[in-house]
């Protein structure tokens, strides 16, 4: 492997963002028939990095040599024409579309008449080749997350790329799933295609990489080091600087009283189709009962008819002893069921009004903070400099607006709120989502004394590992139902996966 | 971007923190930059001097600072102003145009701050005057006592205003209907309504297009009314509207940052998918707020009548559109109103004169455009900077190939 040519090499880019360094003087080069993973905390650099690989970006200083060519790339056409290929988080896919018809998509040729069936033929072949899976002619909107991810690998491979930069694409895959990507990842390799793989889950890292590069805070900590001779917590140390628990400590906690009970609870989505076909539950106090599936099975519906977001169509949900339903007064008891949403900045807060007015938003009429028909300021400065100091919120000042707010400590002031109203339930969905392993390490800390004091979490994510290591009870959901139910504690990961994708398993 | 023969870029970044004076600075720049535009079309339109200009307009709008002291001269000895009706006749006129569109400001300000386009303050200000001339000269009797009287109109006015914003409120809060849409096109609907109470329908005496002049109890008192124990009151104009406008602005300033359902608005304003996760009720707040904005600019359609003494075929329309540009301008802040309805009044009143009619409209235009041009200041930081070399190192591109 070590005397595999270069690929391509970064050296000494430099690019600065107001009041930051997003890289500064960074080097970066991948080998040949290499899987070299890029890891850093959330703001590192590493998108940055990657986006001037791909020609997003121009960077400030720092010279680029792809194949042995020095290039100035100016756009991503250009980034495509030397052989880089980005798959970013989100895809850059059209849903109505042919996968075939997505190949052809901004390219330039053919000019005029489009040769669909030969595109597919072409995309059927590469496809065998590679172990991609994928019919041509189905439309995007057909395929699940997996394929559709496959489709973005075949785009690329379609345009020639040599050079494939994956952007945390293991985030929204079954486990079945991922090793399907790794089995492909490693076939790419072995026919000369270099990969750079961004992740923040460092056992996948050690699982796939030849080789790991660090950034910090703009800055390489650790340059091509082997992963296979690195363990998780030497490759953390050097991501955040400190060393990270990667076992949570939890205390064993005999279930309370039942807090929250759902009986054949329906619902539908957004395109009025049903999304909740029947979901039964019960959650104790002191447990955490961890909700897997693949995204877009129920999951987000379920917390949003939880706590008022959505309209049920049908079943029960009791709260407390008392039924929920239309009737019922949601800002009321919104202090005792406490909800962290998927989407923080677009949901959670608001983000043009300051961190003081942010931690208010769910008690902004009831006393302290309410008097007569205004807000207590100085009640409202008092309650934010608390949560401030006691869940060590990195913020200039509580009068800062929360969009400056990085996602880790806005997700720390989210939670910080949602806690001081001294909440009986709390249904927190994909908490740790897009943050940086120290980040994700206080959330899950914030979780853990949450269920110590009493409280019954929901905790729905996509990260099997999070679920396992919080849960008490683990709940995995397929097309609207709760399709098994299991103790966190020795479940095998390999039938939480096939329940996943929907594979009937026995009890 | 590089600037083309000179080794400097220029760069464009967005601002991390927008202090509060950089509001005041952009709309002051503003405001001289749309200056220097607008004198650049009064030369073309034919003025040989347009700083002359200016300073005329000025001294129409505002009275020099030697007629000023010189009235509060005479104020201070309860004389008589040597200067006759020069000293504050032009603060006076122009304190008389900054009411209604100071109202129709806040109107619009209000609907703004939680992003509810109404454009229909126009037509929500006319209800608000017909209404109160019915109160005025139908329902009333004539011999009213004068502060009841008024206090009546201005609740008709409000509350036909009020009535008037809740239909396009109810399509946007039921039906989500666009209220940009439905405000606008309501105001056609004011323009025929008056049309037809006052041109050809049952309001009208003879062939005047008018209902006659109000009865003095309905119609604001005037500073020369007062002349007799304040000599220099004679001859100006200047009535309570200004003050109605400051006492609706400092109640919405509370509104804004001191009460519980402005901290409800401004979070709809901001994002309305974490207002609804607070529990906020989003239909009740766009009634509410299209409601009470609706019945700011029947306010001020009820302080024009009071002040015209008659309502006619010529009830001028597009002061409601004018309070777009005074919300805007006060960056939607009340008491920013205040001052913006001022400056622009005085706009309104020097310009009177000058030929062609259209420049006051045409420098009112400039100062909008520039204002939200000068938006981009406020949000980026533009940077002029020497382009810095992209180091290129040939000697050493390594490839073992």
């Amino acid at each position: 492997m070590s005397e595999s040519p270069n690929s391509f090499e970064m050296r000494g880019i430099v690019k600065r963002f107001p009041g930051v360094f997003a890289n500064d003087h960074v080097d970066f080069s991948c080998k040949v028939g290499e899987v070299h993973a890029l890891l850093g905390e959330n703001g590192a650099g590493k998108s940055t990095l990657m986006n001037v690989l791909a020609g997003l970006y121009r960077p400030e200083a720092g010279e680029l040599v792809i194949g042995g060519k020095q290039v100035t790339l100016h756009s991503p056409q250009d980034a495509i024409a030397n052989g880089v290929g980005m798959i970013h988080q989100h895809f850059m896919l059209v849903p109505s579309h042919s996968v075939a018809e997505n190949m052809v998509l901004g390219l330039n040729k053919p000019r005029f008449f489009l040769n669909l069936s030969q595109v597919e033929e072409q995309v059927a072949a590469l496809a065998k080749q590679y172990d991609l899976n994928v019919n041509p002619r189905a439309k995007i909107w057909e395929l699940s997350v997996g394929e559709q991810q496959r489709v973005e690998v075949l785009k690329m491979l379609f345009r020639g790329a040599k050079i494939l930069i994956m952007d945390e694409p293991t985030a929204v895959l079954t486990p079945q799933e991922v090793e399907a990507l790794f089995r492909t990842l490693r076939e790419m390799t072995s026919q000369g295609h270099s990969i750079v793989f961004i992740s923040h889950k460092l056992d996948e890292v050690v699982a796939i990489a030849d080789r790991v590069t660090v950034l910090r805070k703009g800055k390489i900590t650790a340059s091509g080091v082997s992963a296979k001779g690195s363990t998780k917590a030497q490759l953390a140390r050097l991501m955040v600087g400190r060393e990270i628990l990667f076992q949570i400590e939890k205390k064993k906690m005999e279930p309370g009283k039942i807090i929250l009970e759902t009986k054949n609870l329906q619902a539908d989505n957004d395109r009025a189709l049903p999304a909740l076909r029947g979901v039964s539950m019960q959650l104790r106090a002191g447990e955490i009962l961890g909700v897997a599936g693949v995204a877009g099975n129920g999951q987000r519906e379920l917390a949003e008819v939880l706590t008022g977001l959505r309209n049920s169509t049908g079943g029960e949900m009791i709260f407390d002893q008392v039924a929920l339903g239309p009737h019922t007064n949601w800002r009321e008891i919104g202090q005792r069921l406490a909800h962290i949403p998927e989407d923080r900045s677009a949901v959670g807060s608001v983000p043009g009004l300051s961190v003081a007015e942010n931690s208010i938003l769910k008690c902004f009429n009831l006393t302290p903070i309410a008097k007569g028909w205004s807000i207590d300021a100085a009640a409202m400065q008092k309650k934010a400099v608390k949560l401030v100091d006691e869940y060590q919120i990195a913020t200039a000042s509580i009068q800062t607006p929360v969009r400056m707010l990085s996602g880790g400590n806005l997700q720390k002031l989210i939670l910080a709120r949602e806690i001081s109203g001294g909440p009986s339930l709390m249904i927190a969905v994909h908490p740790t989502r897009g943050l940086d392993v120290g980040a994700t390490e206080a959330v899950h800390k914030l979780l853990i004394k949450q269920r110590e004091s009493g409280a019954a979490i929901m905790l729905i994510s996509e990260d099997l590992d999070e679920l396992l290591s919080l849960s008490d009870r683990l709940a995995v959901m397929y097309e609207g139902k709760i399709v098994g139910e299991m103790p966190a504690e020795g479940a095998d990961i390999q039938r939480i996966g096939l329940m996943m994708a929907g594979t009937k398993v026995e009890a | 971007m590089k600037i083309p023969g000179t080794s400097y870029q220029m760069r464009v970044e967005t601002r991390l923190d927008n202090p509060g004076w950089m509001g005041a600075a952009s709309a002051v720049l503003g405001i001289i930059l749309a200056l220097i535009v607008g004198g650049i079309v009064l030369r073309a339109a034919g003025a040989t001097d347009p700083i002359g200009t200016y300073q005329e307009i000025f001294k129409e709008g505002y009275g020099t600072p030697a007629d000023w002291q010189a009235g509060f001269h005479a104020l201070l000895t309860n004389g008589d102003c040597p200067r006759g009706l020069l000293c504050f006749g032009p603060i006076s006129d122009t304190l008389v145009k900054a009411a209604p569109i100071l109202l129709t400001g806040l109107a619009c300000l209000l609907a703004f701050r939680m992003k509810l386009w109404n454009i229909g303050a126009d037509g929500q200000m006319f209800l608000g005057g017909l209404a109160a001339t019915a109160v005025a000269v139908f329902i009333m009797p004539k011999d009213t006592d004068r502060s009841l009287m008024l206090i009546l109109m201005a609740i008709a006015g409000s509350l036909a205003g009020l009535a008037y914003g809740l239909i396009p409120g109810f399509l946007k809060a039921r039906l989500n209907i666009n209220e940009i849409i439905t405000t606008l096109m309501l105001n056609y609907v004011a323009y025929k309504l008056l049309e037809y109470f006052v041109v050809v329908g049952p309001w009208s005496i003879g062939d005047f297009e008018s209902t006659g002049p109000f009865p003095k109890t309905a119609t604001w008192p005037r500073l020369t009314e007062f002349a007799k124990s304040v000599p220099i009151f004679a001859g100006l104009t200047a009535h309570p509207g200004i003050l109605l406008g400051i006492g609706v602005a400092i109640i919405l300033a509370w509104i804004f940052y001191k009460s519980q359902w402005g901290y409800q608005i401004r979070v709809i304003g901001d994002n309305p998918r974490a207002a609804k996760y607070a529990g906020i009720d989003l239909p009740r707040n766009i009634l509410l707020v299209m409601g009470l904005s609706g019945a700011i600019a029947g306010l001020a359609g009820m302080n024009e009548v009071a002040a015209l003494r008659e309502l006619n075929g010529r009830f001028q329309r597009g002061l409601g559109f004018t309070g777009v540009i005074v919300a805007w301008l006060a960056r939607l802040n009340p008491l920013a109103a205040i001052l913006v309805s001022i400056l622009f009044g005085g706009l309104m009143v020097g310009t009177q004169l000058i030929q062609p009619q259209g420049i006051s409209a045409m420098l009112q235009g400039v100062i909008l455009f520039v204002v939200v041009g000068t938006e981009l200041l406020f949000r980026y930081r533009i940077k002029l900077e020497k382009a810095e070399q992209i180091v290129i190192n040939k000697a050493e591109a390594p490839h073992d190939k």
